[in-house]
């Protein structure tokens, strides 16, 4: 497979910028920010990307959804990444659409994939418990009782943990924290009785919550795959997740990229356009190249992950690269912006503050870094 | 059966048939490199029988026309070709400036006549070419170049001195920039010609370098005769050929970038105990290294079927050039982390005499060749971005 879009590719990108650039701009962001809105995003724009198909782009046609691949949900994530545009797009669509494909029964996928693809239900993810990424390290728990479970415990970093309607938690079922066995998965209702949400305010205004568990009780058909057995779907849609965020950061890199040349033609210093100096010019040059490598592994990563298989080295080459790349775009645009670059006036400090939580977002450079060391045999 | 499947099929079957064991095993140093010409010493009789099979087909230049002593492949035939060649770890039969500088330059800017008498000989490996560029006082300035060419009608006398001529004490012939007006902006007084380097006149004396080696020459032109006939395109419109060219070279430095391998040497040298390098410092280090190289392969390979679909890479060859250098010069510091005091022995049977040293101080001048990594900056920020001047 040519490692370039297709067609069909190729104009869902075109119209996904120009869908996001009219409907979602940056400055939705900051309205939404400063209406200390409780949702952190707009309905109305979320009902229209149900109607474009973008919150069913990974869901099968089957069960409603367009079916468009890893490759088209990474342009369109892309394309959010430029504008960043607010949506439950990634914990829904991205994330919990793919656990329960892949891990869900019949049941589960007939329930909650069309209402998914349509828009109409939102799901999340509450995987980690500390400011570090590692789902091996949960603790959890979750203990037999009244014939289905009961869950106890705290989760941290859920992406729309605010406004999801169903909660998707790993739990403990057996064995310590640290063993990457004796983990399940549940799916819990975000009104459940005993489950307290706590919305985060974080740096980039986006729909942060705490959940403390509480002797959550669960129902036995709440499990979502075997017990004991999460890591079969966890994995594997975790990395597809980490691949569409590869896909934003490149999307932040690209437009923070994009920006500070344009500024770099017009703003003079000394009686010249800054554009003119050779210290910015090599730093815009170099900046660039990361960006057009970073662009190269977040397509092949996608493209390995529409062919299916293991795919954990792909995606955690593209996650750490496009982490690296993002850190760089986004300080690199402020420092060339000058001062401003540091007022919250201008945007950049909407995108560094997006950037890094993103960049944290289900394993930062050094946990990638790590597991691709170590999938790479050293 | 498509018609691809059938070529794969049949290129699978020629090359089991055709290409010689001793071929099938990486080339380990400059030495096991078959760069053909007039002088060239073969290393074996599989080298010189592998050169031979291949050039007859054409397939040392798969995507050149048959009639001028290429292969006449389809750019998907060629894919299919060099990942079959990949599969049985086939070398390379020939490499040379001739295939991948000259040769497209040729194609492009040349006419006929020049076509069909300097090709198939690059093809078949019986020419070996350098290339005149550098001058004393033209590095990153290329076009401030003076090597004088004074019109005599049907050719040229040339005077001047070239430098950092790559292997002009083996090469054969010569693609030479010279200076046909002096009357005009440095840009539109240069001429590409091409000549025989036994003319009387050229005289090339090795330079050696920091690793001890010298693939470079001076190269002194006192009086010599050129024939018009061999100049290439139009007279005065020599830099449009000499940037033209410049793009492949760029491109195909940066190709060399990833070439060493690095992790299985850590691996040997470092020991796995838990399964990850014994040195967590340089375990950390090698991976930040083998992420970007890892993404920069995929760069070329996405580079390569951009161009594929669309046509000329253009500037991007610039990008790639920067980032291919700057990490093979990086791959190799590493390498020498890794073999800690070992890679500092010079001469020796142990270390192949110095071949870890040599190899990692030529690096050095990855960066500086064909443009240096500052240059290429320049023509990204220009060409890419659209940054002022």
């Amino acid at each position: 497979m040519a490692l370039v879009l297709n067609e069909e590719q190729q104009l869902l990108k075109d119209s996904a910028e120009g869908f996001f650039g009219e409907k979602a701009p940056v400055s939705q962001l900051r309205q939404l920010r400063d209406d200390q809105d409780d949702n952190c995003f707009s309905k109305p724009l979320w009902g229209e990307m149900a109607e474009m198909g973008f919150s069913g782009i990974l869901v099968s046609e089957e069960h409603g959804g367009v079916d468009f691949g890893m490759v088209g949900a990474s342009v369109v994530a892309e394309a959010m990444g430029k504008n960043l545009s607010a949506s439950p797009f990634h914990a829904s669509s991205i994330v919990s659409a793919s656990i329960i494909a892949l891990g869900g029964n019949d049941q589960q996928k007939g329930q909650m994939l069309p209402a998914i693809a349509a828009g109409e239900m939102l799901v999340t993810l509450a995987v980690d418990e500390q400011g570090l990424h590692n789902p091996e390290g949960s603790s959890l728990k979750a203990e037999a009782s009244e014939g289905g479970y009961k869950l106890t415990g705290l989760k941290t970093f859920v992406q729309e943990g605010g406004t999801a309607d169903k909660i998707i938690v790993l739990a403990r079922t057996s064995g310590e924290a640290g063993d990457k066995d004796g983990l399940s998965l549940f799916v819990v209702d975000r009104r459940a009785g005993g489950l307290i949400v706590d919305q985060t305010v974080m740096t980039d205004s986006r729909g942060w919550a705490k959940m403390t568990f509480e002797g959550v009780q669960v129902d036995a058909d709440a499990l979502l795959g075997e017990e004991g057995g999460a890591m079969a779907a966890l994995d594997p849609a975790l990395d597809k997740a980490r691949i569409v965020l590869a896909a934003e950061m490149l999307g932040m890199a690209q437009e923070c990229l994009d920006v500070t040349v344009a500024y770099l033609k017009e703003r003079k210093q000394f009686g010249v356009l800054i554009g003119t100096f050779q210290g910015l010019q090599h730093r815009a040059a170099e900046l660039f190249s990361e960006i057009e490598v970073t662009r190269s592994v977040v397509l092949k990563a996608s493209q390995m992950a529409d062919m299916g298989g293991d795919v954990s080295w792909f995606a955690s080459l593209a996650k750490a690269k496009a982490c690296k790349t993002v850190e760089l775009a986004t300080n690199e645009a402020i420092q060339m912006h000058g001062g401003i670059g540091m007022t919250d006036e201008f945007d950049f400090g909407f995108f560094i503050k997006r950037a890094r939580v993103v960049q944290a977002l289900y394993g930062d450079y050094g946990y990638h870094a790590d597991r691709f060391a170590n999938r790479s045999g050293y | 059966m498509s018609d691809l499947d059938l070529f794969q099929k049949e290129t699978r079957k020629w090359l089991e048939a055709n290409c010689p064991a001793s071929m099938r095993t990486p080339a380990k140093g400059e030495d096991d490199i078959c760069w053909g010409g007039r002088n060239f010493v073969f290393q074996s009789e599989d080298q010189k029988v592998w050169l031979q099979r291949m050039g007859a087909k054409g397939w040392t230049v798969p995507t050149w026309p048959a009639e001028y002593g290429g292969g006449g492949l389809s750019r998907d035939e060629a894919k299919i070709l060099a990942s079959e060649m990949k599969r049985i770890k086939a070398r390379s039969p020939l490499v040379s400036f001739g295939i991948w500088m000259l040769g497209p330059a040729l194609l492009k800017f040349g006419n006929h006549e020049q076509k069909l008498e300097h090709l198939p000989k690059i093809a078949r490996g019986e020419i070996r070419w350098c290339q005149g560029y550098s001058e004393p006082n033209a590095g990153s300035d290329l076009a401030a170049l003076a090597t004088k060419a004074d019109d005599k009608g049907d050719h040229y006398i040339l005077n001047g001195q070239k430098v950092w001529t790559s292997y002009a004490d083996k090469a054969d012939w010569i693609f030479c920039l010279i200076r046909t007006d002096f009357s005009v902006s440095k840009h539109n007084g240069i001429s590409f010609i091409l000549f025989d380097m036994e003319t009387e006149g050229v005289e090339a004396k090795p330079i050696k370098l920091i690793s001890g080696n010298s693939p470079f020459c001076e190269t002194f032109f006192t009086d010599v005769k050129a024939f018009k006939t061999n100049l290439v395109g139009e007279v005065n419109n020599g830099w449009t050929i000499a940037k033209y060219l410049l793009t492949h070279e760029r491109s195909g430095i940066g190709d060399m970038g990833t070439m060493v391998p690095l992790s299985a040497l850590a691996r040997e040298k470092l020991g796995t105990p838990d399964g990850q390098l014994g040195n967590q410092m340089l375990r950390h280090e090698i991976v930040e290294h083998e992420i970007d190289a890892a993404g920069f392969m995929f760069t070329l390979e996405r580079a390569k079927d951009e161009a594929r679909a669309g046509g000329e890479m253009g500037a991007f060859s610039s990008m790639l050039k920067y980032y291919g250098t700057e990490l093979n010069k990086s791959r190799h510091e590493l390498i020498v982390k890794v073999n800690g005091s070992d890679a500092f022995e010079w001469e020796g049977q142990f270390s192949n005499n110095g071949e870890i040293a040599r190899n990692w101080l030529r690096t050095k001048g990855n960066s500086i060749e064909g443009g240096t990594t500052e240059v290429q900056l320049n023509i990204i920020s220009k060409r890419i971005l659209g940054l002022p001047v």
